[in-house]
């Protein structure tokens, strides 16, 4: 049996959730999911201003802060905190942890390979419009592969204390030392769906030890010292989701479930770049109190193609808000939101959207949200977005005004004019997978 | 008699793109086919209004008393694109708790 940990659901979790898990009982593998679509364009960016940049800069003073306790209790990390730069990302670690044996993935950046994809007759069609990607060709700002658990097992075989990937999925993170430990077969493929569902269940952190739980959610105790989880693997695929003992939170099969549902789409055929796991196979029993068993799952061979993440740039966006009163102030704030909209048609500005929510009455729900007829203060908030930035930079001189020129009893306008922000979109394609190779470098 | 879905089932929402997903989980393995009966693509996307401009599509996993539900075209172009404050459709599942029912 080995125990993995997630310690980081994203890039911007709880900052002592590694912390204590290393120090609060014993695991065998800290796994860090740091990686959002959005995040590689950022980090792409950066490493365009400074070649040194463009990684998860958390990571490697969280290393440096955990280093002696790592090599002192033989806990490894395996990290997709290499973003589009896991060398420098690598060195960074080996200077706040000098010492520690680094291992780093590369391959899954394919930014400077497009043109070479394009020539080769493939369309990278996005896979919700259908679109060739030439229509975007300029705007792109960052191209990876999701790659699979595989490289990270090769990476962990050279006995590394420290695995550092790019845009590794976010299940490999955890179905990677199960490979590496069980030494499991690329065609083992109920294993690796049972690894790789095991990885959902805590890729997002807290989010299936009590976090975000609906279920009698008041009285889950002690949330301020959550407990991250951790899966207890067995070599036949069957694992235990459970988390530290003393620690807050809750793990049930409530709130297991409803991470399992978290992000899904359809159960029976879960891609992933090693399998595809089916979600209408998992049986799950509350075996002890904050211990999940899980089993009996099964899955399919993996697809011919890894999916590739694409950022691009994609137009202007500013979303301004204002805060209206009682009484009427539902009705004040249509009326501002009618105002807005004929002094920008007057300007002769037009927009890709302009979008006005009511916050307070059903800005998150829309028309799913409880009628609230005379609420005591409602915030208008409008967002506008479009190719042409100036109409976009316009459009967030327009509501100030409305305090001395429009309803009565507006306020909440403090922050002055809302910025206005350049939208990066997201891009998925399909790729044939003997187009990526991965190569696993040591440093130390 | 005529409940709200929250006093059968819990749920957890969250994005693809612009698509919601959210799973709606019976507290009781007898609720389940309840949830089966009420809980339909065409009663959910009437629920959610203006809000699901797509189709909304269901799957179901009897072994765990739950379904999942895909609105297409909900979150106003999803993630970066969207000027909707719920970008990640976050509360959407909790909204639907709301969903009146009826269960014997």
């Amino acid at each position: 049996m080995i125990r993995i940990a997630n310690g980081q659901g994203f890039w911007g979790d709880w900052l002592e959730a590694p912390v204590r898990l290393v120090d609060q009982g014993p695991i065998d593998f800290l796994v860090l999911d740091y990686l959002a679509e959005i995040t590689m364009s950022i980090l792409q960016k950066q490493k365009e201003e400074d070649p040194n940049l463009g990684y998860a800069r958390d990571f490697p003073p969280l290393i440096g802060r955990l280093a002696h306790k790592l090599r002192d209790r033989g806990i490894r990390v395996v990290a997709n905190a290499g973003g589009v730069n896991p060398t420098a990302c690598a060195q960074a670690v080996l200077k706040a942890a000098p010492g520690l044996k680094v291992a780093v993935v590369h391959g899954d950046d394919v930014y400077s390979r497009i043109d070479d994809f394009l020539a080769k007759g493939y369309e990278l069609r996005d896979m919700d419009t259908g679109e060739p990607i030439s229509t975007i060709r300029k705007q792109i700002l960052s191209a990876n592969a999701y790659i699979g658990a595989f490289p990270l097992a090769e990476a962990l075989d050279t006995g590394a204390d420290v695995v550092i990937a790019g845009r590794s999925t976010d299940t490999a993170l955890t179905l990677g030392p199960m490979v590496h430990k069980f030494k499991w077969k690329p065609d083992d493929w109920d294993k690796l769906a049972a690894g790789t569902i095991a990885g959902h269940i805590i890729e997002c952190g807290a989010q299936c030890s009590g976090g975000n739980c609906q279920v009698d959610w008041a009285n889950i105790p002690d949330m301020a010292d959550v407990g991250y989880p951790i899966v207890e693997a067995e070599a036949d695929g069957s694992f235990t989701v459970t988390k530290h003992s003393g620690t807050g939170g809750r793990v049930h099969s409530d709130t297991v479930k409803e991470q399992l549902l978290y992000e899904l789409g359809d159960p029976r055929r879960y891609i992933t770049p090693d399998c595809i796991a089916d979600f209408t196979s998992i049986q799950l029993s509350d075996s002890a109190p904050d211990r999940v068993r899980v089993t009996g799952i099964t899955g399919g061979p993996r697809p011919p193609t890894l999916k590739l993440s694409i950022s691009y740039t994609n137009g202007w966006k500013a979303i301004g808000t204002l805060v209206y009163s009682w009484p009427q102030a539902l009705g004040k704030a249509r009326a501002a939101d009618s105002i807005v909209r004929a002094r920008l048609a007057a300007l002769g500005l037009s927009y890709e959207e302009i979008y006005t929510e009511f916050f307070g009455v059903n800005a998150c729900q829309g028309a799913a949200a409880p009628p609230n007829p005379d609420p005591p203060e409602v915030q208008l908030r409008i967002g506008v977005r479009g190719q042409d930035r100036k109409a976009v930079d316009r459009f967030t001189r327009e509501l100030i005004p409305l305090v001395l020129n429009g309803p009565p009893g507006a306020t909440g306008f403090g922050d002055g004019r809302p910025p206005v922000r350049e939208i990066v979109a997201y891009w998925s394609a399909l790729l044939p997978r003997e187009e990526i190779n991965t190569r696993v470098e040591v440093i130390s | 008699m005529i409940v709200p879905l929250g006093r059968i089932a819990h749920t957890r929402s969250g994005d693809k793109g612009d698509m919601c997903n959210i799973g709606v989980i019976a507290f009781k393995p007898e609720h389940y086919p309840v949830i089966l009966r009420a809980v339909t693509p065409a009663r959910v996307k009437e629920f959610f209004g203006d809000l699901v401009r797509g189709r909304v599509e269901r799957f179901e996993l009897p072994n765990l008393g739950a379904i999942n539900l895909l609105l297409h075209e909900s979150l106003g172009g999803g993630g970066t694109v969207s000027l909707h404050v719920d970008a990640q459709g976050k509360t959407y599942g909790a909204a639907l708790l709301g969903l009146e029912i009826e269960v014997d």
